[in-house]
């Protein structure tokens, strides 16, 4: 068990919504598991872990073209086994052990002292070994964001290489600086530069999506971009997909409420407005500028909305839900519409186009929108809330916003071209032009997605 | 007897009724196999988070019969009156003298084959 000091805003959040704002002084609360709270997040967990598989390996494997469909479905399901069991061992406590205020220690190496008991800090109604699982299912899906990038032309060897890596020299730091113990980024746990960051818009959606962009730029583009047609082989499966990540992304905003109490409810509500909101305007953006309303443009847009509103749920009303939707809608049918094919990057299933430059977005909006009606976050000395965003008044939050997007960009932009470098000189990154052209479902897996005999 | 086959190139949404055409004019077997391809008819585009593809490739439906020359050109009326639109994209139907045919099961030839 760790030390007894009770400072997480959940506690906070339970005696403001008592009345009993004396009492936000935090004592020593006795430490149970509430089965109604620890039930929830393993429901949770399972929830997330569906966005990955088979959530986002549908909605990436409709969007290549056939020879890749197995091969980009590995892609997301090698992380759910390789990131668990480098979780199990090493990256939960790099991740969440109190250590410096960049990364954690080493004391929870093997899941050492990773029980059944809460802990203070980490959610103090829910068994610590469900935070735990919990975790692994946004550091599982991280990575498996950034095979949009490469996909169609990296060899499995160096992604499995790479991407492990990353998980522990990008992802594990990200999560520790917003969400761990002592973490310079953390705004429960009163870090230096408080970042309102929900669910993840920092530490899942902008390392990932500018990791990607690194990718994009690193490798180069896919043999015959962009004369060559490179169409969806089957929308069906990204449209399934799409519906299974909107499904699990409750998971994903409501759980990281770490109790099934009424912020967990904020949280659901104002991603499922953004979710609804962003799908309209990418279609209707779409609709003006292209003509057509299109089925990928509603499903892409349903995902940024998502992605936007990682970071501001549970912190802002249903109505600032629906803005920024509306907004993120607009402005990543741009990113992907203009300015990739403007500066010409292979950035192959927008993976940079939507979580790189839904994030960022998502982190100033939710600087801007956050509400201490919806979340008292910050307190004062004798317990008052004080205003959380921009519009409350507090427009310095902004700059804690932006030191979280720097700090995100950076060390996404660092590690990722360090590590890429590594890979490329010991295994080599890409597959080489024949295996390229015969796809990657036969030359790194030796299988076909479609069999037309059988 | 000499056979002949009667290849049709019709559109995916003629498919029906050419075939119940054909059956009712007593034509046993057809084989019929999706394709893709184009005459006089354009294209359309298709567009995928803004990148435009042009595709002149247009999805048709290939129907292949062999049938006795002297029923030919009834199977020929047939699918014209069962295909035609009247519009640019409705097909070809090409003919081809057939020097025999063989039923795999048990070896008969020539018209009995059929």
């Amino acid at each position: 068990m760790r030390r007894p000091i009770c400072k997480t805003f959940f506690v906070l959040l339970a005696f403001a919504a008592a009345g009993n704002a004396a009492l936000a002084q935090a004592p020593a609360a006795p430490l149970a598991v509430s089965n109604a709270d620890n039930a929830w997040m393993l429901i949770s967990s399972a929830l997330v872990l569906m966005m990955t598989g088979p959530g986002l390996a549908l909605f990436y494997s409709g969007l290549v073209r056939k020879k890749n469909v197995l091969a980009t479905m590995m892609q997301s399901f090698a992380m759910m086994a390789i990131i668990s069991l480098l979780w199990a061992v090493l990256s939960f406590s790099l991740a969440f052990d109190s250590g410096t205020s960049f990364i954690g220690g080493l004391h929870h190496l093997f899941l050492h002292g990773v029980g059944l008991q809460p802990d203070a800090d980490y959610g103090n109604t829910i068994s610590l070994q469900t935070f735990m699982i919990y975790q692994l299912m946004f550091a599982i899906i991280t990575p498996a964001l950034i095979t949009g990038a490469f996909a169609e032309r990296m060899k499995f060897s160096a992604m499995a290489v790479f991407l492990s890596l990353w998980s522990l020299v990008v992802y594990a730091p990200m999560a520790h600086m917003v969400w761990g113990k002592g973490g310079m980024l953390n705004a429960a746990l009163g870090g230096r530069f408080p970042t309102l960051d929900f669910a993840g818009g920092t530490v899942v959606h902008i390392t990932s999506g500018v990791s990607a962009l690194m990718c994009a730029l690193y490798l180069g583009k896919r043999l015959g971009y962009p004369q060559e047609k490179m169409a969806p082989h089957s929308l069906v499966l990204s449209f399934i997909g799409a519906c299974l990540l909107w499904v699990g992304w409750f998971g994903f905003n409501a759980g990281s409420a770490l109790a099934a109490g009424t912020l967990a409810t904020s949280a659901f509500v104002s991603t499922h407005f953004a979710a609804a909101a962003a799908a309209l305007s990418w279609a209707a953006a779409e609709w003006i500028f292209k003509g057509k309303p299109s089925a990928l443009g509603g499903i892409s847009g349903a995902v940024a909305g998502l992605v936007a509103v990682t970071p501001a749920a549970g912190f802002v009303t249903p109505m600032s839900g629906i803005v920024i939707g509306l907004i993120t809608g607009v402005f990543c049918y741009f990113m992907v519409v203009v300015v990739k094919n403007k500066f010409g990057y292979d950035d192959s299933l927008d993976a940079f186009g939507v979580h790189g430059a839904g994030g960022t977005l998502g982190a100033i909006l939710t600087g801007i929108f956050a509400s201490s009606a919806i979340n008292p976050i910050f307190k004062d000395a004798a317990g008052n809330p004080l205003p959380s965003g921009g519009l409350e008044g507090n427009w310095h939050q902004l700059g804690n916003q932006f030191a979280g997007i720097a700090i995100a960009w950076i060390i996404s932009i660092v590690g990722t071209l360090v590590l890429l470098k590594l890979v490329d000189l010991t295994i080599g990154l890409r597959v080489s032009n024949a295996a390229e052209t015969e796809g990657l479902d036969i030359s790194q897996h030796g299988e076909e997605g479609y069999d037309w005999a059988t | 007897m000499k056979m002949q086959s009667v290849v049709a190139i019709i559109r995916p949404s003629k498919l029906e009724t050419v075939k119940d055409a054909l059956v009712q004019i007593g034509v046993n077997g057809i084989t019929v196999t999706e394709a893709r391809g184009h005459g006089r008819q354009k294209g359309h585009t298709e567009v995928y988070r803004g990148r435009e593809y042009a595709v002149d490739l247009l999805p048709k439906i290939r129907i292949e019969t062999v049938v006795a020359e002297s029923l030919s050109n009834q199977v020929v009326n047939t699918i014209i009156a069962a295909a035609r639109t009247g519009e640019i994209g409705d097909g070809k139907i090409f003919i081809y003298d057939v020097a025999d045919a063989i039923r795999i099961r048990n070896e008969q030839r020539g018209e009995s084959a059929l």
